[in-house]
């Protein structure tokens, strides 16, 4: 049985392995689009890459203890194997030589990263195209533009929910808040995830390089209704955009003229 | 507890504490202070308590396959009916929440500090029994009340706590931000301190009896690598835990007199009234992972152990490297206090502070990989017998080396970004904790079973256990790191109704026919284990010819453990020694007339 056993264990880095290459290259059913969203960000192919480079370290430590483990399970099964047991409590080369090497690699891997998390978390951009303010809250996503002033907190702002409009090819800066529970931004497509925390504000930005629509996702449990915390986000081009916001804001100052209006009516008489 | 009491009858009656009936029987196996009754009883209760969380992880595999169904089985008859049998989002928060609950706070930790703690230590060091008895027994019987708090929560208002396993405020901090934040939620918190103080008693009680008791030549580099792990781990919890006790108290305090520890000014959800505030979500999260990343090496190092001693005796072979595998251990509980921050990078913590947890997570890859290397050194020229023990230890070391190394990947912070609560987590951490300790678990049951109830467990249908059970196990995780890649979210109930997941499930309903096949297989695992207790081919002291002190003393062993007083006069893992000969060297044997006193070889104190 000893031959069956190394052979299951053996199947380990074979379909391992097997399922990760088919679902990277073959995009066909049953895999069809089983791997990384399409990138349409300018900075998003520098996680993909990282992750591509991990993967490969992984899989190359993965493959090679898994086979090894699977070969000394066949090699040295107790009814085949003739040899006397190799008495020994281990081996000081072999402890320095597994120690330094795997050190040597994680600590290369660690610092490898620390540019891409600056980009991604610290070096705030400068020359921000459009800065658009987002709220999560129980259970839908609300965004604020700061209108012609370009300062929040003043009677020009214009608000919007659900669809998130920005422009393209240009650096996006969101002001993230959360007005009840943890939530968390998050843009698959755009490889942008940030939790928004109630009593903070935090920065998160990214450049989108592509006009479309994709999905804007609440990615930390904000209760009962978490999974219907459903956004989208529209990329247009910069004259779009700007229509856009022309539009929406005419419609609510002429909403707000209405309601003005109407309140003034209802008042007494002086 | 009577079935495990067989072989207590005789000694017992030798005994003869001078209760009788009823009475003795309450005595000797309900308000036990014996360790082994007090293991058993922890291992009863954790086995039951893992086919209620395995089944709330079945509901959850079931809403994921077939999304918003009418006939989700019993759950749709018994609780839904009035909505025609789809279960409610909340259910299903609900759910996955307390899987995770009843899995780690009432299976992972007590199985292996409760249940194997407890049976083992004063076994394999050679005492008669722990430092302080009646501390032991308080310690089991603290599970009791958090049984009882959690049990109840599923029938209050409101339904049992919905706010994930993390408790992350304000949504568990808040009263109207979930349906199950009111009675459930609290009842939550009480629950999860009682089984803390559990916890605590159990690895106060570890720490003494293995620095004090050991038995006369166990000397600290000659205790098995079980032993060595469950004293890492007791030092970890009596560490880490009084930060969890204290965050929940403080959490449970802003929920019910308003502290706002946790809540910042205007907090409130649901249009509840604005809370007074002044506080930070952010400082629970790191009380919380303060506490619950070292526990996340509370919930692997005693497997880690166990998986050692098994590897050794079924490779009849000594341990490679016995002193980096106590080191490494060692390190893992070092480093396990300054990588709580992982859990956090997106949390909107300082992301500087962010670059800091990567460089300590990554570099605490490396005493895992040393633990690797160790054990494919130890199968290495070894004589490997198959035996269903050997199988799942053997598993461990594969299944490990893959939740080992993803976790590499969300340790880099820029990945992380991307698969941060995404099915890439929960595939690591399921290799880890089930694929990992499940199996090393199960592996240390088929192992130590004949000590703790004098006969064997059936090896053909633990084989068939291991093999369905290791099949269907890598069906459900494995495929489930691909989703991760997809961005597939954690958590939701409904996740298809985003373009970006639509298509993915096909491959959520091949994870759940492998998750239904997984907890069905455990039928055999049940049937043979209960079977076994009763009708089990009977074992001697010593059926695995193995080398530890727990060997030498009758199975199942009397009140006060050892029939003689054992002496050590080397380590555990003398299996080939040229100096005798038979294949393995009990630790208790003295050296043969006129040998030469045992040379002290490298790595082996």
């Amino acid at each position: 049985m000893g031959k069956f056993w190394s052979f299951v264990f053996f199947l380990v880095p074979v379909l391992g392995v097997g399922l990760f290459v088919v679902a990277m290259n073959f995009h066909s059913l049953p895999l069809l689009n089983h791997w990384f969203p399409e990138d349409v960000s300018a900075s998003g192919h520098v996680i993909d890459q990282l992750f591509m480079t991990i993967l490969v370290l992984t899989g190359v430590v993965f493959v090679a203890t898994e086979v090894c483990l699977a070969f000394f399970l066949w090699r040295y099964d107790a009814k085949a194997n003739r040899d006397p047991v190799r008495y020994m409590h281990g081996s000081h080369t072999l402890e320095v030589v597994w120690t330094v090497l795997p050190a040597a690699t994680l600590f290369f891997i660690a610092i490898y990263q620390m540019n891409a998390w600056a980009d991604a978390k610290i070096r705030q951009p400068k020359d921000a195209g459009v800065i658009v303010e987002v709220r999560g809250r129980q259970f839908e996503w609300r965004f604020r533009y700061p209108g012609p002033d370009g300062k929040f907190n003043t009677p020009d702002d214009i608000h919007w929910d659900t669809d998130l409009h920005v422009p393209v090819d240009e650096e996006v800066l969101v002001h993230l808040k959360s007005e009840d529970v943890l939530h968390s931004f998050f843009l698959p497509n755009m490889r942008v995830k940030q939790d928004a925390v109630p009593g903070m504000m935090i920065p998160v930005w990214f450049r989108p390089t592509k006009i479309g629509s994709w999905d804007l996702v609440c990615a930390e449990l904000c209760g009962w209704g978490h999974y219907k915390m459903r956004g989208r986000i529209t990329v247009q081009s910069r004259a779009d955009f700007d229509a856009w916001l022309v539009e929406i804001a005419n419609k609510q100052h002429a909403t707000q003229a209405d309601a003005t209006a109407t309140a003034d009516a209802a008042k007494p008489a002086k | 507890m009577s079935i495990t009491a067989e072989g207590f009858h005789a000694q017992e009656a030798v005994h003869a504490h001078g209760h009788a009936g009823l009475g003795k029987f309450i005595g000797t196996y309900v308000f036990s202070r014996d360790h082994k009754i007090i293991g058993i009883q922890f291992l009863f209760s954790t086995l039951l308590w893992f086919l209620i969380g395995g089944l709330l992880a079945l509901g959850v595999r079931w809403q994921l396959a077939w999304p918003w169904s009418n006939d989700m089985p019993l759950v749709s008859k018994m609780f839904f009916a009035h909505t025609g049998g789809q279960i409610s989002p909340e259910f299903y928060t609900m759910m996955f929440t307390m899987h995770a609950t009843v899995m780690i706070f009432f299976v992972i930790i007590p199985i292996l500090a409760g249940a194997f703690g407890n049976y083992l230590i004063p076994l394999m060091i050679g005492a008669d029994d722990m430092a302080f008895p009646t501390l032991n027994m308080l310690s089991y019987w603290f599970m009791w009340p958090s049984f009882l708090c959690i049990i109840a929560s599923f029938f209050v208002h409101g339904g049992a706590a919905a706010a994930g396993w993390t408790s992350y405020p304000t949504l568990a901090a808040l009263q109207e931000a979930s349906p199950g934040g009111h009675m459930g939620q609290t009842l939550w918190l009480l629950g999860v301190t009682f089984a803390g103080v559990a916890s605590m008693l159990g690895s106060v009680n570890y720490m003494t009896t293995i620095i004090q008791m050991r038995a006369p030549g166990m000397t600290m580099f000659r205790l098995p690598l079980t032993i060595w792990a469950m004293f890492i781990t007791a030092v970890l919890q009596a560490f880490a835990l009084p930060v969890l006790t204290a965050a929940g108290f403080m959490q449970l305090l802003d929920r019910s007199v308003g502290t706002g520890f946790f809540l910042p000014d205007g907090a409130t959800a649901n249009n509840a009234p604005y809370a007074t505030g002044g506080g930070q979500p952010l400082l629970w999260q790191h009380l919380f992972w303060f506490y619950s990343h070292p526990a996340v090496y509370i919930m692997i190092l005693p497997a880690m152990g166990m998986v050692s001693d098994i590897i050794a005796c079924f490779a009849r072979k000594p341990i490679f490297g016995y002193k980096p595998m106590v080191y490494s251990i060692a390190g893992i509980a070092g480093l396990g206090f300054v990588v709580w921050g992982h859990h956090m990078f997106i949390s909107g913590m300082n992301p500087y502070l962010g670059m800091t947890f990567m460089v300590a997570t990554i570099m605490i890859a490396l005493p895992s990989a040393i633990k690797v290397f160790n054990w494919l050194g130890t199968l290495w020229g070894g004589k490997i017998q198959f035996t269903t023990a050997m199988l799942f230890a053997v598993s461990f070391v594969s299944m490990f080396i893959i939740g080992g190394l993803s976790g590499i990947f969300m340790a880099a912070t820029p990945i992380d970004i991307f698969i941060h609560d995404t099915y890439f987590i929960v595939a690591h951490f399921h290799y880890v904790l089930f694929a990992g300790t499940a199996m090393g678990v199960f592996g240390s049951i088929y192992f130590w079973f004949p000590k703790m109830f004098g006969r064997t467990m059936n090896e053909f249908w633990g084989k068939v256990h291991f093999l369905l059970t290791f099949m269907f196990l890598n069906g459900v995780f494995f495929p489930m790191h691909i989703l991760g890649v997809v961005g597939f979210p954690r958590r939701l109930a409904d996740p298809y109704q985003y373009e970006t997941f639509h298509h993915l499930l096909g491959m959520n309903r091949f994870i759940t026919y492998c998750a239904i096949g997984m907890v069905c297989s455990q039928s055999i695992f049940a049937i043979n284990f209960i079977y076994s207790i009763f009708f089990g081919p009977v074992a001697g002291r010593n059926p695995w010819h193995a080398n530890s002190l727990e060997w030498c003393c009758p199975s199942p062993p009397g009140h006060g453990n050892f029939d003689f007083q054992p002496i050590v006069y080397r380590g555990p893992y003398e299996y080939g020694s040229p100096e005798v000969q038979t294949d393995y060297y009990p630790q208790h044997q003295p050296p043969p007339e006129g040998a030469a006193p045992a040379t002290e070889r490298y790595m082996d104190g």
